[in-house]
C-alpha cells in the first residue's frame, strides 16, 4: 500500500475506532445510575458492543501504523488533539433523554455506514463492519423507540426530548462532512464520502423523529472539528483526564 | 453474604404437636426436599421472612453495582473496561431475577425498591465500604463475590423453589466473577511495585469488611433455626465464614501478599485456620448508617430513581396512547 494511502486508512480507522471508544465510555457512565434496572442492562451492553467495536478498529488502526502498539496504546496514550471522534459523541451524557437521543442521532448514522463498509475493499474493515453492524442494528432499534417512547410519552418527557434534538441537531451535521482522507479512502473503495450518506440518515431520522412527534430545528449549521481533531469541545479534555489516567500515572505496567 | 441479619418472622421453631395439619404437611414436604412453589401453601411467617431475605438479597445486588462501577470510567485497559462493565451488568441481572423471586411472594419491585430508598430494608454492610484503588475491583470480585458463594452455593437447594431456581443461575455468573477478580489482582500482585501495593492495601482494607459479610455468631439463634428449618438458611454463619478463611489464606499466600490479620495461623487441632474475630460494632454501625459510605450509596440510588420518573412516566404513557390508538383502529 502506497504511504499516502496508509496514512489516509490510519485517520479513517481512528475515526471509526475513536467515535466508538468515546461514545462507549459515555454510555459506561451510567453503569448503576438508570432510571430502570432493565435500562441500565440494556446501555450496559450498548457499552460492551462499543468497546468490543474498538478494540477491532483501534486494533488494525495500530497494525497499519506499523509502530508496534496496541489498541490500548492508541486509547490510552494519546493527548485529545490526536482524537479523531466526531463531536457528537464526546457530548456529555446530559439526562437519560439527551443521553438517547445523542446514541439514536449516532446509531442512524453507524448503522448506514456500517453497512455501506461491509462492501469495502479491505478485508479487516469489511469484516468489522460485518460484525458491527449486527451490533448496531440492536442499538438503533433501542434508541430509535426510547426516543418515540419519550418524545411521545408526557409533557414533560416530550419537552426534555425536544430540548435534547435541539441541543445535539447541531452535531449531526459534522457526519457527513468529507475531505481528503475521505476522498483517498472513496476512491480506493474502503470507505465511501460521507456526504453521500444524508439522504438515506435524513429519511430515517425523519421518520423515526416524526413518530416521535418531535421538530427537527430547521438550521443546517454544523459544528466541526472532532474528526479532523482540529477542535474538540472541552468536554473531550475531561473525559481522558478520567479514562487516561492510570495508565498515564503509572506507565508501561501490565493491568 | 448478601442477605445479613435477615430477621426470621415467628417465635421459633415449632414442635411436631404445635403445628396445624398444614403446617405439619409443609414442613414435611420440605424435609423430604420437594421445592415450595409460589401457589402452595405456605405458613405467613415463611413468606415474609423469604420477602426479607431475597428482598435484601435483591437491593445488595444493586447497591453492589456502585463501589464497583466507581471504576468502571477509570479502568486501565479496554479489556478490564469490559469485563467489569459486564460484571457489574450481571449483578443488574442478579438483581432482575432476585426481584422477579420476590414478585412470586405477593410484594411488587416498586414496593420493595421504595423500601430501599426510604431505608426500611437493608442491603449487605459489605458495600458501605469504598474501592479507593484499582487492585480494589480485583479484590471486590476474589473476596465479596467469594464470600457471596458461599452462602449461595448452599442456597441452591433452598426450600422455595423460585429463590433456588435464581440461585442456580446467580452461582455460574458468582464463580465466574470470583476467578476473573483472582486474576485482576494476581495481576496488580505480580505487577510493579506500586501496583503490589495497591494489592495490599485493597486486601487489608477489605478483609475484615468481607468476614463480616456473614454476619455476627448465630449459633445460639432461634430464628436462625426456624430459618434452617425452613431451609432458607443451610449453614451457621460461623461455618461459612471459617470455611470462606480456610479457602482465602492459601490464595492470599500464593498471591505473595502480607496476611491481613496477624491472628491467622493453622490449627492443627481444629484442622483449620484460626483469625481474629471482625470487631462487631463497626458492624453493627454500618448497619446503623455509619459506614463510610452509607449515606453515598442511599443517595446515588434516590438520584437514579427520583431523575429517572418522568422516563419510567413517559414511557408508560406512551404505551397507554399506543394502546389507545390501536383499539381505535380496529
Ligand atoms: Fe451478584
Ligand atoms: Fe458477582
Amino acid at each position: 500500500m502506497a504511504e499516502v494511502d496508509k496514512q489516509a486508512l490510519l485517520q479513517f480507522l481512528l475515526r471509526m475506532g475513536d467515535n466508538t471508544l468515546i461514545l462507549g465510555h459515555r454510555v459506561s457512565e451510567w453503569c448503576g445510575h438508570s432510571p430502570v434496572l432493565e435500562e441500565d442492562i440494556a446501555l450496559a451492553n450498548t457499552a460492551l458492543d462499543l468497546i468490543g467495536q474498538t478494540q477491532l478498529w483501534l486494533g488494525y488502526a495500530a497494525e497499519v501504523q506499523g509502530e508496534g502498539k496496541t489498541a490500548d496504546d492508541i486509547a490510552f496514550l494519546r493527548d485529545a488533539w490526536d482524537f479523531r471522534n466526531v463531536l457528537l459523541v464526546e457530548m456529555p451524557n446530559g439526562d437519560f433523554g439527551q443521553t438517547l437521543m445523542r446514541q439514536f442521532l449516532f446509531d442512524a448514522w453507524h448503522s448506514i455506514m456500517l453497512g455501506r463498509l461491509m462492501k469495502s475493499s479491505d478485508k479487516t474493515v469489511a469484516e468489522i463492519a460485518e460484525k458491527a453492524s449486527k451490533e448496531v442494528a440492536y442499538h438503533l432499534e433501542r434508541s430509535a423507540d426510547t426516543v418515540v417512547g419519550l418524545g411521545d410519552g408526557t409533557e414533560e418527557s416530550h419537552s426534555r426530548m425536544q430540548a435534547a434534538l435541539d441541543y445535539l441537531w447541531p452535531y449531526v451535521g459534522e457526519m457527513f462532512e468529507s475531505d481528503d482522507v475521505d476522498d483517498a479512502m472513496a476512491a480506493a473503495g474502503i470507505s465511501v464520502d460521507p456526504a453521500s450518506l444524508r439522504e438515506d440518515y435524513d429519511a430515517l431520522v425523519c421518520k423515526i423523529l416524526s413518530d416521535a412527534t418531535l421538530t427537527i430545528p430547521e438550521s443546517r449549521f454544523a459544528h466541526k472539528g472532532g474528526r479532523t481533531g482540529y477542535m474538540h469541545t472541552e468536554h473531550l479534555g475531561h473525559l481522558l483526564a478520567t479514562m487516561q489516567w492510570l495508565p498515564r500515572a503509572y506507565p508501561g505496567c501490565q493491568w | 453474604m448478601y442477605a445479613q441479619l435477615v430477621k426470621t418472622a415467628g417465635t421459633g421453631v415449632k414442635s411436631q404437636e404445635e403445628m396445624t395439619d398444614q403446617e405439619r404437611e409443609f414442613q414435611d414436604k420440605i424435609d423430604r426436599d420437594i421445592k415450595i412453589e409460589p401457589k402452595d401453601w405456605m405458613p405467613d411467617d415463611y413468606r415474609a421472612t423469604l420477602i426479607r431475605q431475597i428482598g435484601q438479597h435483591a437491593h445488595s445486588e444493586i447497591v453492589g453495582q456502585l463501589p464497583e462501577g466507581n471504576w468502571i470510567t477509570r479502568a486501565p485497559t479496554l479489556e478490564r473496561k469490559a469485563i467489569l462493565l459486564a460484571k457489574v451488568q450481571d449483578e443488574a441481572g442478579h438483581g432482575l431475577y432476585l426481584y422477579c423471586a420476590a414478585e412470586t411472594l405477593g410484594v411488587t419491585r416498586d414496593e420493595i425498591t421504595e423500601m430501599l430508598l426510604d431505608g426500611r430494608m437493608k442491603y449487605s454492610s459489605i458495600f458501605n465500604y469504598p474501592t479507593l484503588n484499582w487492585a480494589d475491583i480485583g479484590a471486590v470480585g476474589w473476596l465479596v463475590d467469594g464470600a457471596a458463594i458461599m452462602n449461595q452455593v448452599p442456597l441452591q437447594r433452598t426450600s422455595y423453589g423460585p429463590y433456588s431456581r435464581a440461585m442456580i443461575r446467580i452461582c455460574k455468573e458468582e464463580s465466574f466473577h470470583q476467578r476473573q477478580g483472582y486474576d485482576a489482582i494476581r495481576k496488580m500482585a505480580e505487577g510493579s511495585p506500586e501496583q503490589k501495593k495497591m494489592a495490599q492495601d485493597a486486601l487489608n482494607r477489605l478483609w475484615f469488611p468481607s468476614l463480616m459479610m456473614f454476619g455476627p455468631s448465630d449459633k445460639d439463634s432461634v430464628h436462625s433455626a426456624q430459618s434452617m428449618a425452613w431451609k432458607i438458611k443451610i449453614n451457621t454463619n460461623d461455618e461459612l465464614r471459617q470455611k470462606f478463611v480456610d479457602q482465602t489464606v492459601p490464595q492470599i499466600e500464593f498471591l505473595g501478599l502480607d496476611l491481613p490479620d496477624p491472628g491467622i495461623k493453622w490449627n492443627e487441632e481444629r484442622g483449620h485456620y484460626d483469625y481474629t474475630d471482625p470487631d462487631w460494632s463497626e458492624f453493627f454501625n454500618v448497619i446503623k448508617g455509619n459506614g463510610p459510605c452509607n449515606v453515598d450509596r442511599l443517595a446515588a440510588r434516590n438520584k437514579a430513581w427520583d431523575d429517572g420518573e418522568w422516563v419510567r412516566d413517559g414511557l408508560l404513557e406512551h404505551a397507554r396512547k399506543k394502546a389507545a390508538r390501536k383499539h381505535a383502529a380496529e
